[in-house]
């Protein structure tokens, strides 16, 4: 890849002439005609995917999660579905059976981080409003930092609690397992055609906030036919984090997805 | 929402790639998939490149449609407005996305000669 052509010394080449091999197939934009410019243009190709740095971050993270034996779980939603109050929920049920760590990601306050301590479990947070112009997902490099806060040896699983958005953190791998999403019920039903990225990007979607569900226009069946409409494959599990319904469900489900890492990083056995 | 952060990312690739050369075009081609609003991505480009070597240059996005193919019927079609990954053919579920997930800078528009 990369057909640079270095000019330090100052020469200039043919551009007719140097302008072959360089993909003009395609050229739309009228580039090729100069004469708006005092000086020639040269189009050179670059064919660089502008997520590989991040995603370069991505698979040392998943290394590096691989490599102390630890299961990371990538936990995604809107504003307000759930997430802190299911994993509250999580910790009562789990820390202390499994050793936990959160990454926790909030553009401003650690209101979140705050409300999960004291289950045993060891919290970093991340306060992405500090990075370039406060940002609304968590990527690779910003996880990454805070890796060496948790004690990655002696922890089962990681669980990392994105900044609350439907768009952003889709786009971004932070070296995840898995990743899981919590949907609130009060969002409506539409909300997979609207957000297909995200619903396409999930392993299991958590419906949550299912007490509420007599109380709600909520047509629980239309949500699932728009959630296979984008995703066939992903697990589904009701719940309500306030009640507790459900919950054990999903701690089963984050239980298999340990198994299901560590098999994946153990060595081949007959 | 994050083309700003995806800006950053941009200028990093344009400024290893044109070595100090002035840079007058990037070509970026994004999918329909790829969450990018293409006028979203102009104007955080122009607003990151202000006073910086950048200054100037000029984002142009090629935006490519999203198609999936059923691997059951091998039928290929465009995704269309409604997001629905299941074949117009078949009723197959079993479908992957061939097109519409670009994200990438094809091509860079440099001046010939003078470095800057």
């Amino acid at each position: 890849m990369g057909r640079f052509h270095r000019h330090a010394d100052g020469t200039t080449h043919s551009h007719d002439d140097d302008h072959t091999g360089h993909g003009h197939d395609g050229d739309r934009s009228g580039i090729g005609d100069h004469s708006g410019y005092r000086t020639g243009t040269e189009r050179v190709e670059v064919l660089e995917r502008i997520f590989d740095e991040n995603d370069r971050t991505a698979a040392a993270n998943r290394a590096d999660f691989a490599g102390h034996g630890v299961c990371a779980v990538n936990l995604m939603s809107s504003p307000g579905a759930g997430k802190t109050a299911l994993l509250q929920e999580t910790l009562r049920r789990l820390s202390g059976p499994l050793r936990i760590g959160i990454i926790e990601g909030d553009i401003e306050t650690s209101l979140d981080a705050d409300r999960l301590a004291g289950f045993g479990a060891h919290i970093a947070l991340i306060n992405t409003g500090s990075g370039f112009g406060g940002e609304c997902h968590l990527d690779a490099p910003m996880v990454r930092s805070a890796l060496p806060r948790l004690p990655l040896d002696h922890l089962d699983l990681v669980l990392i609690e994105n900044v609350g958005n439907l768009v952003c953190p889709a786009e971004f791998d932070v070296g995840e397992h898995a990743r899981a999403m919590v949907y609130a019920i009060t969002e409506g039903e539409e909300k997979p055609l609207k957000y297909p990225v995200m619903f396409r990007s999930c392993d299991l979607v958590v419906v949550n906030k299912m007490d509420l569900l007599p109380h709600l226009g909520f047509d629980l069946d239309a949500f699932l036919g728009n959630l296979r409409a984008v995703n066939p494959a992903a697990a589904v599990i009701e719940a309500s984090a306030r009640t507790g319904d459900g919950v054990d469900a999903w701690c089963q489900w984050l239980r298999g997805q340990i198994d299901s890492s560590a098999r994946a990083a153990a060595p081949a056995s007959p | 929402m994050h083309e700003l952060s995806v800006c950053g990312s941009i200028a990093g690739i344009v400024e290893r790639r044109a070595a100090g050369r002035e840079v007058r075009v990037i070509h970026v081609r994004v999918g329909q998939l790829r969450q990018i609003v293409p006028d979203t991505l102009v104007y955080c480009w122009d607003l990151l490149c202000t006073d910086t070597s950048l200054a100037g240059s000029r984002l142009e996005v090629e935006s490519v449609p999203a198609r999936i193919r059923c691997r059951a019927c091998d039928r290929t079609a465009d995704l269309g407005d409604l997001p629905v990954f299941a074949c117009a053919n078949c009723n197959g579920l079993d479908v992957e996305v061939v097109a519409g997930e670009e994200f990438l800078i094809t091509a860079l528009d440099l001046a010939e000669g003078a470095t800057t």
